[in-house]
């Protein structure tokens, strides 16, 4: 398997001249810097953006918080974050200008196999959606045949978009607009019937429609897009311990634990949170972090709910539904493995 | 000479033909083709004028929130007024914006000091050394007990004055080199300089952006990384310096032949030649198109908005994903517009003012 993998990693350094990470290495350069440099979108409101003070805020940005928690149990001046675009974000994590990224990445097999990254718990399940002007009187996509559509070039959207249509045999037209905010604009105008983005998306855009009510998202969603964060491929041990940080918000969330009464909980006797909060001690050790940092991203960040809430639940000016983000117990897709 | 015209008794033009009404018939009304053309203009411009005033400043807001915003009927300056300080300082630490102000407000002065080349001496190239070193320990921090701000987070105005005032400051004297190198005798450099500026003309900035951000940093040594503002800046430079060399060898190409050889014959060696006749001639008459490019690359420092650089244009379309204020992307194009004015039109009327300044004797290509 070793082999393999030294094979692997040579293929890739040979064809791309990308960096291959040894097991350790990033965890023992981000305590030795002090930091962690996070590779973020600075234009996407609730998952990755400063507000006007330039405090960054969001879905991804929680995420790494939840991880700087956990390597460092404090969050002073833990991140440091790298705006990245489309097309710079995997190149900045192969060439080590970062450590981390969350940048509402949407996982592939593609992207895995050939980009010599590894993604870790998804932290938000998107998918492409439709709206439309309630004075078109449609009920579903499906009766979408004729429509001109207003989409972002040259994106997955545009490519998920012409094969809905062609596979459900509709004539279609598109409107393409290089930037969100105009692309809306140009919808709100009437220049095009129905305006076709992630379902994340849809509800912001219709949130800064001049009347929101008279708009609405078509229930259907077309493709799927797990957005999920990524490490370079080859350190076991850092992806390890992105990946359940991101867990460990799912599981606080599962067990009942928020950033609230998770110094409470520290009394439980239930042996599952005892486990999880690093009370019995085990979990920490494994990862190469601290035994409570669990406890940390908890106290710190918040779980999995919290978080959601915060960013793009239902009280933000996205106000999009738990759906799909729902835990399993709760008709979502949220599960955590255990912690033990 | 003028002695001898006083003498000779004014006779008046007619009254038509002075005042008010003879300037607008010699520059509104001198000719079919040009009264259609005014009264057509002027038609248009009574159309739209009044209503960009009310949209504008009659029924516009200035300090509301976004919401306020969508429900007035005219232009939201508020998504200026609200947002000013990410706007123009982005990402800069919040509490630490008064240094970068600071850097800014100095780099004006003394570019405004400068304009006036009686004034160039030591002095002022101390002054400008001292005060590019106070600029860069305001940005960067880290002396003085100031805090250290990594350059990742240097954003809007500043990056944007940053990357052209560097881009310019640089790439103009890399671009006489280069134009010299493709005239020079030796082989070597001349194919180097001609190789170098081929491969940049024949390639779009955005490319060499990319290469800079995106490729670069691959074929760099395990754990060498270069900063991301430096490589676009380098990117400029390059890109700009080819540019202004085929300007300067058009300026080089242009001037007599008898130029260079009474230099010669004087004795001068080459760069005595270069630097004391040749260059100032040759550089003079190419002022007009030099500025020109002087000023698209200062247009051009906002491409590097697609290697997730914030400057002011970045800036601007960062706070108009917000869904508060989303949608008055007109009013916060037209702002980011005026500044970009007011840059470039001072630049080119400093050019203007160069060229009336220079303008003495003869130029050097006329005569038989």
């Amino acid at each position: 398997m070793l082999k393999n993998f030294l094979v692997g990693c040579s293929l890739v350094l040979v064809t791309a001249g990308l960096a291959c990470a040894e097991n350790g290495d990033t965890l023992k350069a981000v305590k030795e810097k002090g930091y962690i440099q996070v590779g973020v979108n600075g234009d996407l409101f609730g998952f990755g953006k400063a507000d006007q003070k330039g405090v960054w805020k969001g879905l991804d940005i929680d995420t790494a918080r939840a991880v700087a928690a956990a390597v460092f149990g404090d969050l002073n001046d833990r991140l440091h974050f790298t705006p990245l675009t489309a097309k710079t974000r995997f190149t900045a994590l192969q060439s080590k200008e970062i450590d981390l990224l969350t940048r509402n990445a949407t996982r592939t097999l593609g992207r895995e196999t050939s980009l010599g990254l590894d993604f870790v718990q998804v932290n938000y399940y998107d998918g492409q959606g439709f709206m439309v002007p309630k004075a078109l009187g449609v009920k579903s996509a499906k009766e979408l045949s004729g429509a001109t559509v207003c989409v972002l070039p040259g994106t997955t959207t545009e490519q998920n978009a012409a094969d809905f249509f062609r596979s459900n045999k509709m004539d279609w037209k598109t409107v393409t607009i290089e930037s969100t905010a105009e692309l809306s604009q140009a919808f709100y105008a009437g220049r095009c019937d129905v305006l076709t983005s992630d379902a994340s998306q849809l509800a912001g855009l219709r949130a800064s429609a001049p009347n929101p009510g008279d708009y609405m998202i078509l229930p259907d969603i077309i493709s799927k897009e797990p957005l999920a964060p990524a490490v370079r491929h080859g350190d076991n041990q850092w992806k390890d311990i992105v990946d359940f940080s991101v867990l460990a918000m799912i599981n606080a969330e599962e067990l009942g634990i928020t950033s609230a009464n998770v110094d409470e909980m520290l009394k439980s006797t239930n042996p599952e949170i005892q486990r999880f909060l690093g009370v019995s001690p085990g979990n920490g050790e494994a990862l190469g972090l601290d035994e409570k940092f669990a406890y940390n991203i908890v106290k710190l960040v918040g779980n999995y709910g919290e978080v959601f809430e915060r960013n793009v639940g239902v009280n933000t000016p996205l106000g999009i539904e738990r759906g799909l983000n729902a835990l399993w117990t709760n008709g979502g897709l949220m599960y955590s493995p255990p912690f033990k | 000479m003028s002695e001898s015209t006083v003498r000779i008794e004014e006779i008046k033009p007619p009254s038509s033909d002075v005042g008010m009404i003879g300037w607008v018939r010699h520059h509104l009304f001198n000719g079919v083709f040009n009264s259609i053309a005014t009264i057509v203009i002027f038609g248009f411009l009574i159309k739209i004028i009044p209503d960009f005033i009310q949209w504008a400043f009659i029924d516009s807001v200035w300090f509301t929130s976004g919401k306020e915003c969508h429900a007035a009927q005219g232009a939201c300056w508020s998504v200026i007024t609200q947002n000013i300080r990410f706007n123009i300082f982005g990402y800069y630490p919040f509490e630490e914006q008064w240094r970068p102000l600071v850097a800014m407000i100095i780099l004006i002065s003394m570019l405004v000091y400068s304009r006036d080349w009686n004034r160039w001496n030591k002095m002022l190239g101390y002054a400008w050394a001292l005060s590019l070193f106070i600029m860069g320990v305001l940005m960067k921090g880290g002396l003085f007990g100031l805090v250290p701000v990594e350059s990742t987070k240097w954003s809007g105005l500043p990056l944007t004055l940053l990357l052209s005032f560097f881009g310019i400051l640089m790439s103009y004297p890399l671009g006489v080199v280069l134009a010299l190198g493709r005239q020079s005798r030796m082989p070597v450099i001349k194919a180097f300089s001609v190789v170098y500026i081929e491969i940049i003309r024949g390639v779009p900035l955005i490319t060499l952006l990319f290469m800079s951000s995106v490729m670069f940093p691959l074929f760099l040594p395990e754990g060498v990384t270069i900063d991301k503002v430096l490589r676009a800046q380098v990117a400029i430079i390059l890109f700009t310096a080819a540019y202004i060399a085929e300007v300067v060898r058009g300026g080089l190409q242009a001037m007599d032949k008898g130029q260079y050889e009474a230099a010669e014959s004087l004795g001068l060696n080459y760069f005595q030649m270069m630097r004391l006749i040749i260059l100032p001639q040759a550089l003079k008459i190419v002022i007009p198109p030099t500025v020109g490019i002087l000023i698209s690359a200062f247009k051009d420092t906002s491409l590097v908005v697609i290697i997730a650089l914030y400057d002011i244009l970045n800036t601007t379309k960062s706070i108009l994903t917000d869904p508060e204020w989303t949608g008055f992307s007109t009013e916060a194009y037209i702002f980011i517009a005026m500044i970009y004015y007011i840059c470039c039109f001072s630049m080119s009327q400093y050019s203007r003012r160069i060229e009336k300044q220079l303008e003495y004797k003869h130029t050097p290509t006329q005569g038989p």
